[in-house]
């Protein structure tokens, strides 16, 4: 994830949009991700799913990607190039696993209500927020020490990467055992 | 027990809201987040999984492989098991024991009261009817859980959700999950810990225990767990090497939350379309709702006492005209004992088919998938728009009781109304 500035249109979704509505069951037999993001958010409106263009920024309501754990969600929204998602508040599993793939997702009750459909918003984490042409501004809620220094180590996949090596410099590395 | 069991896996800070790293006893995954664990697992730099013994396997959701692609998902698993020494690999027809993943890992001895089992699949809670924090991630997750043993989390808050009286005819663990999703909805439970009490929870036998937990993610909970008691040991003790110690909250447990629902002579109830947590009585069904597809399975309800409850609905009659059932047992060893008891019989004679077991219809994979319009009453957990098929499909859960009655009335009925309330399963 980038500290940039990071400039998008909103496309505005509703509550409990669930994660066979972000990529519907079906596709799970999909696994590169150009093919999922093909059909992001399918299963919520067909009609939606194809005006969708890189840089958008979703903006959903309360309970974000709730329902299967399915990791195909988040990185179908990666694949199309969407630039963050913005919600009211996210399912669990949904939220870790943005975080570790190195989705933005920002959780403000204040932008999810306030956003308008189509507007230009540019979000700037280095100094904290929201701001809509349109729509006014919106502070970002500061993200808790953990989950800030997986995403300052770009995700979960280099996070782990680093502890294997510092395992493995250890000599007692998972690497290895038998 | 949410305290006990995360302190005994590494969480130093047991407060709510602290993060740490919790040790796992044991990692699953299913082909699907499987197929995407192993593409960050190499991305990670990790040769070797922490250790074979400890990671299971189940190919259950596209199983048998329903296309090429989905053939190479589980092709992709196999030779993984293969190269590391996993044993605890299943896939349909290929062993004498194979299922879905939440029926199948207990029923194998893998789960045990007070172990953290974090799994690729939301409905790895259901481990919590053996007072197992069993707990659903993604596939990075995983990733990270073969490499280290470890995952990150955070420390949930607990709401105890106790269930007040004594149940009516025909209800089950399933009615009572339901129950409590359609009291605080579908994000009622988010990030929480639920532990559920009560004499109706303590009178469920294990498999109604399963439905009640397997369903806390539908409230999104992070876990869900019942005390391993008597009933727990018991049913442990034929399935592990030892009879396993049991697991209660410690005396004077505090709870963040408490929620108490009165189920005192409360009848079986059902989530209507497109939410798990859009829940009224059976009673209050829109009069006269036909149900083209009846689908008993999943892993929240496929086990031996759903099948024997809807025995009991179909013995002596037939499939309603115009309605169809598909059986899918949980596992193979379910099947087979659905077999020694003349169940299947009864559901093939009545005019249902038998599934392999297997995920199937329940996400929209294969084996049952609804067309444009049509109705399904379903045992399973999710009904969200589009789940079972065509997006304007509808899906109705319920229990076994209430799917065996609609399949003989051809639309949704209370059971008593095709069978005189008897002796419960």
């Amino acid at each position: 994830m980038s500290a940039g500035p990071l400039r998008g249109r909103v496309v505005r979704l509703g509550d409990d949009v669930d994660t066979d509505a972000i990529i519907p069951g079906p596709y799970l037999n999909l696994t590169d991700p150009a093919g999922l993001g093909e059909h992001l958010l399918e299963g919520y409106d067909p009609e939606l799913s194809r005006r969708i263009a890189p840089g958008d920024i979703l903006v959903a309501g309360e309970n974000f990607g709730c329902g299967s754990s399915r990791e195909q969600a988040p990185v179908a929204i990666l694949a199309r190039g969407v630039g963050a998602v913005i919600a009211a508040s996210y399912a669990r599993i949904f939220l870790r696993n943005a975080i570790n793939l190195g989705l933005l997702a920002i959780e403000s009750r204040e932008a999810s209500a306030g956003l308008l459909e189509g507007d230009a918003v540019d979000i700037d984490l280095a100094q904290g927020v929201i701001a809509g042409e349109r729509s006014g501004s919106f502070a970002v809620p500061p993200t808790p020490p953990f989950v800030a220094q997986i995403i300052a180590q770009g995700g979960l996949v280099p996070w782990v990467r680093r502890r294997l090596e510092e395992r493995s410099a250890a000599g007692g590395g998972v690497d290895h055992e038998p | 027990m949410t305290a006990q069991i995360l302190e005994r896996h590494g969480i130093e800070d047991g407060r709510p809201g602290a993060f740490g790293l919790a040790r796992c006893d044991l990692v699953m995954v299913n082909e699907i987040s499987g197929v995407l664990a192993l593409e960050a697992l190499a991305q990670m730099g990790a040769q070797r999984v922490f250790d074979p013994s400890r990671v299971a396997i189940v190919c259950d959701h596209f199983v048998p492989a329903k296309d090429v692609r989905s053939a190479d998902m589980i092709s992709r698993m196999r030779r993984f098991a293969r190269e590391q020494g996993i044993e605890n690999f299943w896939e349909a027809g290929g062993t004498r024991e194979a299922g879905i993943e939440h029926t199948l890992l207990p029923e194998q001895g893998l789960v045990r009261p007070g172990d953290f089992i974090p799994g690729g699949d939301s409905h790895t809670c259901t481990y919590g009817a053996f007072a197992a924090f069993g707990t659903g991630m993604g596939s990075t997750d995983m990733a990270a859980a073969l490499a280290l043993g470890e995952v990150w989390i955070k420390v949930p808050e607990t709401e105890r959700v106790q269930f007040a009286g004594t149940p009516g005819a025909f209800t089950t663990g399933k009615d009572l999950i339901l129950a409590y999703i359609g009291r605080v909805g579908v994000a009622g439970a988010t990030y929480r810990a639920l532990e559920f009490d009560g004499p109706a929870v303590s009178a469920l036998g294990i498999d109604g225990r399963l439905a009640l937990c397997n369903m806390a993610v539908e409230a999104g909970a992070k876990t869900g767990l019942v005390a391993a008691d008597a009933t727990t040991v018991a049913w442990l003790a034929e399935r592990l090497d030892a009879p396993p110690a049991p697991l209660a909250p410690a005396p004077g447990a505090v709870y963040e939350h408490h929620t108490t629902i009165d189920v005192d002579g409360m009848g079986p109830l059902l989530a209507m379309p497109s939410s798990p947590g859009n829940v009224v009585a059976v009673g209050d069904a829109p009069a006269g709702t036909h149900v083209d597809q009846v689908y008993v399975g999943n892993c929240s309800n496929g086990t031996m006492t759903d099948l024997r409850q809807l025995a009991e609905m179909l013995r002596g009659h037939t499939v309603a005209r115009g309605t169809r059932l598909i059986v899918v047992p949980a596992t193979q060893r379910i099947y087979r004992q659905a077999l020694a008891e003349g169940l299947v019989e009864v559901i093939l004679e009545a005019g249902g088919m038998m599934s392999p077991p297997t995920c199937g219809a329940c996400y929209g994979g294969q084996n049952g998938i609804l067309g444009a319009g049509e109705t399904a009453i379903a045992t399973t957990n999710r009904n969200f728009r589009g789940r079972m098929g065509h997006r304007d499909s509808r899906v109705f859960l319920a229990n076994a009781y209430v799917a065996g009655a609609a399949a003989v009335a051809g639309e949704i009925v209370a059971p008593g109304a095709v069978a005189p309330p008897g002796a419960p399963a």
